[in-house]
């Protein structure tokens, strides 16, 4: 075991960064932004490199808690508490991945307060790493909660023409999800008297706080996620955030709300979760139908891409109500691989509108005859958002889905027909942008990836064809907790079932 | 007893300032800052424990002890923020820190007071100071409009406070809080009748709905030092006796009060947040802002539990801190002299002054209670002691009427940082500095090191049960 505490590190080195750019890029002139960028990007790639330390002591046998911190806090019951096991870890390991290239996709595109914008960035990354961490609920919450703070301003400040709208519908939405997940907090610590969450997964919650506590938090996921009927912040959000902002948000802080959806509706209240599994099959074949239909008809990259996400993750939702192993741990797969995917996919965007300043689809055609390489780069993400066989897009909804057929075959046909319309709006996206004739005269002298954008995007093309391969690492990490949270999910359903059997 | 040396204290200022003339401002107000730190000191230096004296009509318990100390933090801060304004020479007013100390005077006594007798006589100290202080800027109308406007709305409120004391002597025959604790176990009809319009006089001080009307008009008369004045230390007063006296003298009939006390915190929530929203007027904003946070605050006296009790008094201190933070920074909004009040005169400011826009900032995303900051655990701790209680469609109002509130706050970010930058503002004075800085650091860090505000609250909580 560890004698020093590597997952304060890893969070708190961000915060650090943060006051280190605070402090060495004053001026406001060009050596301070360049001050700026490199501690920022600096702190990432450390904490990055932290982050793998993490990954090669972990102990993937085991479905404990590992690298468990604590100390004293609030109360008796609310403490200081971080961990990590196999659901969350691949989790803090796509943001700080990530991180590094968000830092570099803005190297160029943000140009004003560059320093206020690293800051931001870097305490984002410590709040998305302490909420995939923490193992108290209040702790949870507050670095939940916490992060709509910089990422309110990142859009607000650094966003396109109607980011004050997108912003503002962005922090509202959430925070009106998440003060009704608090009060369930509340409620669960006087039922246990803490909110320590190893604690409270072994402690029995009654039935009708379950129905209530569960709603409270689907509230708050079920907006994070985000699902149909509540999804229609995120296109907002995503269009007028700036590339790296939408990168963030599609591949991390989404992912929040499946995590929740793990880490504490399925464990802690596996018998609402059982009452609600047709609701959440319903919202999710509707999310994964209606919003591909919606993304068909959309003028705007991100927007398509955003509407993309939101019928992915129904996929993610499916699988995790699933309640079997094959449903949970492809819904874990798939949003890593998502991550991966939709993040680059913003990062595609970011590369032509950087150049073009629009993200028309009607503006763009014929890349190709330009621009070979990002032809390349765009088509491995576009297949891979698709699910096409041998990207690792295809694992995790093939998992999900045969989760899903186990126990429900008609949601599992109707998912299955998302599929086909996903590639129907994602190969009608590529074929607009990137093939046909160059016609327009704006496009005449586009330059094909730099260096700097190479080095965002081809790392994440061998990560994308990797899983898609080889999807063993992911599976084999998260494989034992996996198999703990659907085992005792099953044992908790089917001890309901035979006591309503016996009377 | 502390009290003797402030009230001594205030008469020598007021001696000093009558003899020697408006020269005296300065040297009075910096006497006034050591006077109350003084008392401050005496006050943690008493014995601990339980002290009663004049019959057992004056307590001093870990409650009393926990509140008077932030009520004089409020004084104190607000007469650092007042120098400034007592430094023009048409208002270098030596009466104005005396009235402070006799208002604060005021405060001590309500919060350790232990019947109505007292509770009434510390009340009206503190309102009858507070309505000079609110018209203290005599030049300009609408400061003299609202000291009497306060004064004609405080004088009714006064009024039913005392009818509704004279019912409940007359159907207990006592006034002190234990005895009537023991006489109004079952609740006649009288003692109820008492009690609503003694809690009417209580709601009036503490600005809370239906009797919030003077708020915003007071608020934006009177100037601004004084406005941060009302904000903080009245207020923590006035919730000081209204616990007290809801917890000590009426535990019989709770669920009486409590109804009403649900009733005017959703209320004060309610209408705190929705009517926040169209204002221009930054105090005008900050009024409706301090009604719906009282009603955040009655969320935890409304539990009528050890932990309500807690919460309350988190939220006191938490609420001080950021009010008066926030305060100071709208008093450092000035361009060439000229104080700024309206909301779009803070456009672009996170460009024209960083600093000052970063603690804005974080003081309104601590408003809305936006975790880590320290708003966020004030919200919590009443709702977790609402939750506890069993009172569920409070806290799930409490919660909505929060993100309506929060709304508001985001204006405001959003003019200081989405919105372009105008003319530079006057340099911030050093004093409004020290303010800004000790609140502000209190504020974000407030999570790191939670643990000494809570148990000192939890254990001040403990001895009113």
């Amino acid at each position: 075991m560890t004698t020093w505490p590597i997952l304060f590190v890893i969070w708190f080195l961000p915060v650090l960064g943060a006051a280190l750019v605070y402090f060495l890029a004053r001026g406001g002139d060009e050596a301070a932004d360049g001050t700026a960028r490199w501690v920022a990007l600096w702190t990432t790639l450390v904490t990055f490199a932290i982050s793998l330390l993490l990954l090669w002591r972990f102990d993937p046998s085991q479905s404990d808690f590992q690298f468990v911190e604590k100390a004293s806090w609030l109360a008796t019951g609310i403490t200081y508490h971080m961990g990590v096991d196999g659901i969350s870890l691949p989790f803090v390991i796509l943001t700080t991945t990530l991180m590094p290239f968000c830092i570099i996709a803005s190297w160029k595109a943000i140009t004003s307060r560059v320093r206020e914008y690293m800051m931001a960035f870097l305490l984002l990354e410590a709040l998305m790493v302490g909420t995939f961490c923490a193992l108290d609920l209040v702790l949870f919450y507050l670095f939940f909660e916490g992060g709509l703070i910089p990422m309110f301003l990142i859009i607000g400040v650094w966003g396109g023409p109607r980011r004050v709208y997108a912003s503002f519908k962005f922090f509202l939405y959430t925070l009106l999800g998440s003060v009704l997940m608090l009060l369930a907090i509340m409620a669960l610590y006087w039922n246990g008297n803490t909110t320590d969450i190893p604690t409270l997964l072994h402690t029995a919650v009654p039935r009708s706080l379950q129905t209530w506590a569960w709603l409270a938090f689907f509230a708050s996921f079920a907006v994070k996620m985000p699902m149909w009927p509540v999804h229609t912040w995120l296109p907002d959000a995503h269009v007028e955030a700036p590339t790296a902002g939408s990168v963030i948000l599609a591949a991390i802080l989404l992912k929040m709300g499946g995590y929740g959806f793990l880490r504490f509706s399925l464990p802690m209240f596996p018998l609402a979760s059982h009452d609600f599994t047709p609701l959440i099959y319903a919202l999710s074949v509707i999310a994964i139908i209606y919003t591909s239909l919606v993304a068909l008809a959309q003028e705007d990259m991100k927007k398509l891409i955003a509407y993309s996400s939101v019928a992915h993750m129904g996929f993610v939702t499916m699988g995790i109500f699933a309640g079997t192993l094959q449903g949970v741990a492809g819904g874990v797969f798939q949003m890593i691989s998502h991550g991966i995917v939709s993040g680059a996919l913003f990062l595609c965007v970011g590369v032509v509108y950087d150049r073009m300043h629009t993200r028309e689809i009607a503006a763009y055609g014929g890349l190709v005859n330009r621009m070979p390489l990002y032809a390349m780069v765009f088509m491995v993400f576009t297949l891979a958002n698709v699910g096409l066989p041998g990207t690792s897009g295809f694992i995790g909804e093939f998992m999900t889905l045969l989760g899903t057929f186990r126990v429900s075959i008609p949601t599992a046909v109707l998912a299955a027909t998302g599929v086909i319309f996903s590639a129907a709006y994602a190969l009608w996206l590529y074929r607009k942008v990137i093939f046909g004739a160059l016609v327009k005269p704006s496009l005449a002298s586009i330059k094909d990836l730099t260096l700097r954008e190479s080095v965002t995007l081809f790392p994440l093309v061998a990560l994308t064809i990797l899983f898609g391969i080889y999807p063993k690492p992911v599976l084999d990490v998260s494989a034992v907790s996996v198999q703990q949270l659907v085992n005792n999910y099953n044992t908790a359903v089917s001890a309901v079932k035979a006591a309503a059997l016996l009377h | 007893m502390p009290e003797l040396v402030l009230a001594v204290g205030a008469m020598v200022l007021l001696m000093i300032g009558a003899y020697r003339g408006q020269g005296t401002t300065t040297v009075v107000t910096t006497a006034a800052v050591c006077l109350l730190v003084l008392t401050g000191a005496l006050e943690l230096a008493l014995p601990a424990g339980r002290l009663s004296t004049f019959g057992g009509s004056f307590v001093v318990d870990d409650f009393a002890r926990f509140l008077k100390v932030l009520s004089l933090i409020g004084s104190v801060v607000t007469l650092i923020l007042s120098r400034e304004f007592l430094s023009v020479p048409s208002r270098r007013l030596f009466e104005y820190p005396v009235l402070v100390l006799l208002s604060t005077l005021g405060m001590m006594v309500l919060i350790s007071a232990a019947d109505l007798i007292s509770l009434y006589l510390g009340l009206e100290l503190m309102s009858l100071a507070l309505y000079v202080v609110a018209a203290s800027n005599r030049d300009n109308p609408k400061s003299t409009e609202a000291g009497l406007k306060y004064f004609v709305l405080g004088a009714l409120s006064s009024g039913m406070l005392l009818y509704g004391a004279s019912l409940v002597y007359g159907f207990t025959g006592t006034i002190s809080f234990a005895g009537i604790a023991a006489a109004a176990k079952t609740g006649s009809i009288g003692i109820v009748f008492g009690l609503v319009f003694v809690l009417a006089g209580l709601c009036f001080k503490v600005s809370a709905v239906p009797f919030h009307m003077w708020t915003p008009d007071v608020y934006e008369g009177a100037p601004t030092p004084v406005t941060a004045f009302f904000a903080s230390a009245p207020k923590v007063a006035a919730m000081a006796v209204f616990t007290r006296a809801t917890l000590t003298a009426f535990p019989g009939i709770m669920a009486q009060w409590q109804q009403i006390v649900v009733f005017v915190s959703i209320a004060s929530m309610a209408l705190g947040s929705f009517a926040a929203i169209g204002q221009r007027n930054i105090k005008r904003l900050m009024a409706y802002s301090s009604i719906g946070h009282m009603g955040y605050a009655l969320v935890g006296l409304a539990a009528g539990t050890a932990e309500g009790a807690q919460g309350v008094l988190i939220y006191l201190s938490i609420y001080v801190a950021m009010t008066l933070g926030s305060f100071s920074i709208i008093l450092a909004m000035k361009r060439n002299g000229l104080a700024l009040e309206q909301i779009s005169d803070f456009s672009g400011l996170s460009r024209t002054n960083p600093l000052l826009a970063f603690f804005f900032a974080m003081f309104l995303f601590s408003l809305a209670g936006i975790p880590p900051l320290a708003g966020f655990f004030a919200k919590f701790y009443v709702f977790t002691a609402a939750i506890k209680a069993g009172l569920f469609t409070l806290a799930v109002i409490g919660v909505l009427t929060s993100v309506v509130g929060a709304f508001y706050y985001l204006t405001i970010i959003k003019v200081m940082y989405f919105d372009d930058p105008i003319a530079k503002l006057d340099p911030v004075r050093v004093e409004l500095r020290t303010v800004l800085a000790v609140t502000g650091l209190f504020n974000v860090f407030f999570f790191v090191f939670p643990g000494p505000l809570v148990s000192l609250a939890a254990s001040a909580a403990k001895s009113l049960f």
